[in-house]
């Protein structure tokens, strides 16, 4: 018998996923998914609400069954084998799944014994985890009374009980603040060192680029694009260089001079006098180097310099010609309504 | 609407002592949430003397005469019945925790551990009976206090077993209503119906024989009357058999159907 699991990549996959279809009545929320997630590595699914991702990790974490297809983590049917499968995985919902009435310790205290813990362990287990997620000061306090990042980081660390080979995180840091996103990002970074192979769904291209290794794009339960990071970028055109000197004057001659050098991305080089800025379209670091030295070169004084990720709209429209959600397709309307459940 | 999932036997098996500590584990956190908001006791602890006091000194006169006695003659008949009745009362309060439950996204994570999801019920009937067993001592205790004689303690003792029994069959039904229900609201909406011409329409608070024949018929058979009758046989004397039997065949009975129903339900929500 030939397994799934082979990574046509070489090495294992640790979540194998064919062929998937979960229908609500008319809505298609997965519509034939396919997804090899390597060992050790973080897949990024990117897609707007409604694209189907929350269905496919509740099918992976066995809270629904599929109508079709097949999927396996850490070698687990996730239909014939739920409670072995239960087993490997930890879960990280899109909304802070602890039990708020408890204190933190508490919560982490359960979930340990519901995995089997001796009470010895359980109670080690979860002072080891409040103090690696900073949250030794809070430990007694019930989780009713923690911040957004308190709790998504509870979240994260009753995830980790189990030492999961699998760690799910669904939208991770939606509705969060900048500074607790970025706290939230450190935390799964240092994870994905230990070794955790992770699959995170998100809807933004900032969070895939910053955690993910690689991306499957997805939209109206379908799979529409596949790949690295730096290749599906490459892709839908890298990043957006925004200069600004402090000469408006400049503009023009500045654009005409990167233009001379070839430094285009996908689309030409803008200007944006409203702005005083200009927009400058490049595929690879290499490429942002030669613009900031050539700038220098020309002893151009810049007010400012920033660099932006294409919005998920504009990976949309480079990956499928229509925005994300558009009624374009022959599809009802009826069949894109977002499934939360 | 999700397909029932079969386990095949390639999966593991979750041995008995598992089921007892994950068990353990959620009782200790429905416990945690009483020390956290002490006031859900509070119909356990005031039904019993509320009640006790309403019925014992608004009606007791008069129905006491009907009875061929007095004030006195009423409290040794309604005590067992609101024994009954709180059997029936309080376990709804299971139905509406459950609900909360399902509104946050704490029930997500037990269902993706590798628990029997039986446990989360069987935690949450564990508990409700303790809050019953302390709302029975309660009510015991004010029973006395009005003048209540018990005449056979070991009676005591097996009806507060005959009620534990009744109460945990009835909250498998209101764990289905839990689960099914969107709001725990609509649970004390639905359950208040069918709380009410169960709990009037029965031999509780007056003896039935003045009732038309079309509602003895149904009162014969209402199971919290055969459990009040029961209790009063068993705690003060008089024949016992026949509603004990009817009653334990009635707890059984609504067991078997309702606590597979609410394991599924439980099981196959998305």
């Amino acid at each position: 018998m030939t397994r799934i699991d082979e990574n046509p990549g070489g090495g294992r996959n640790a979540v194998t996923v064919r062929g998937l279809v979960k229908h609500y009545g008319e809505t298609k929320a997965l519509d034939g998914v396919d997804l090899d997630v390597r060992e050790g590595t973080v897949m990024g699914v990117l897609g707007p609400n409604g694209a189907g991702k929350t269905t496919l990790v509740r099918i992976l974490s066995t809270l629904i069954t599929p109508d079709a297809g097949q999927a396996t983590v850490a070698g687990h049917d996730v239909v014939r084998q739920p409670r072995q499968l239960r087993r490997v995985i930890g879960l990280t919902g899109q909304y802070a799944s602890v039990d708020e009435k408890l204190p933190g310790w508490e919560n982490l205290y359960m979930i340990g014994r519901l995995l089997d813990l001796s009470r010895k362990d359980a109670r080690a287990r979860a002072d080891e985890l409040l103090e690696r997620f900073s949250l030794t000061e809070a430990a007694k306090r019930p989780a009713s009374t923690y911040s957004g990042g308190m709790r998504r980081r509870l979240d994260l660390a009753a995830s980790m009980i189990g030492r999961p080979a699998v760690l799910y995180l669904d939208e991770p840091t939606t509705g969060l603040d900048p500074r607790t996103r970025n706290e939230v990002w450190d935390e799964v970074q240092t994870m994905v060192t230990e070794g955790v192979t992770v699959l995170l769904t998100t809807q933004y291209m900032e969070e895939a680029e910053q955690l993910a290794s690689e991306l499957t794009v997805v939209d109206r339960g379908k799979v529409i694009a596949t790949g690295g990071i730096e290749e599906l970028k490459a892709r839908v055109g890298g990043r957006t260089l925004r200069v600004r000197p402090v000469d408006p004057l400049e503009l023009r001659p500045l654009a005409s001079m990167l233009d001379e050098l070839g430094i285009t991305g996908l689309a030409a080089t803008t200007v944006d006098s409203e702005t005083g800025t200009l927009l400058v379209p490049v595929l690879s670091d290499e490429q942002l180097t030669a613009v900031v030295g050539a700038v220098t070169a020309r002893g151009i004084t810049l007010s400012s310099i920033t660099t932006e990720l294409p919005s998920l709209d504009e990976v949309f429209l480079s990956l499928t010609g229509h925005r994300a959600g558009d009624t374009q397709d022959a599809e009802p309307a009826d069949a894109r309504q977002e499934v939360a459940a | 609407m999700s397909a029932v999932t079969t386990t095949s036997a390639d999966d593991v098996r979750i041995p008995l002592r598992g089921h007892l500590r994950h068990t353990g584990a959620l009782i200790r956190r429905n416990l945690l949430w009483i020390r956290q908001d002490p006031e859900s006791m509070f119909d356990a602890l005031l039904m019993p003397i509320v009640f006790t006091l309403l019925f014992v000194y608004v009606f007791g006169g008069s129905i006491g005469q009907a009875l061929g006695g007095g004030q006195e003659r009423y409290v040794q008949y309604v005590i067992p019945g609101m024994l009954a009745m709180m059997s029936m009362t309080l376990s709804q309060g299971v139905g509406t925790g459950f609900s909360q439950d399902f509104n946050s996204g704490v029930m997500d994570r037990f269902r993706s551990l590798p628990i029997g999801r039986g446990s989360v019920l069987f935690a949450k009937i564990a508990v409700e009976l303790g809050r019953m067993l302390f709302a029975t001592a309660i009510l015991m205790v004010v029973a006395v206090l009005v003048g209540f004689h018990i005449t056979s303690w070991p009676g005591l003792l097996a009806t507060v077993g005959l009620s534990a029994l009744f109460a945990s069959s009835i909250m498998w039904v209101f764990l289905t209503l839990g689960v099914i229900l969107k709001s725990a609201q609509s649970v004390q909406g639905v359950g208040f119906l069918v709380l009410f011409p169960l709990q009037f329409g029965s031999s509780i608070f007056a003896p039935t024989s003045s009732m038309p024949g079309w509602l003895q018929a149904f009162t014969d058979y209402n199971p919290l009357s055969t459990l009040a009758d029961a209790a009063r046989g068993l705690m003060i004397g008089g024949p016992v058999a026949h509603d004990l039997w009817v009653t334990v065949g009635w707890s059984v009975a609504i067991t078997a159907v309702m606590a597979p129903v609410a394991i599924h339900k439980f099981r196959t929500k998305s």
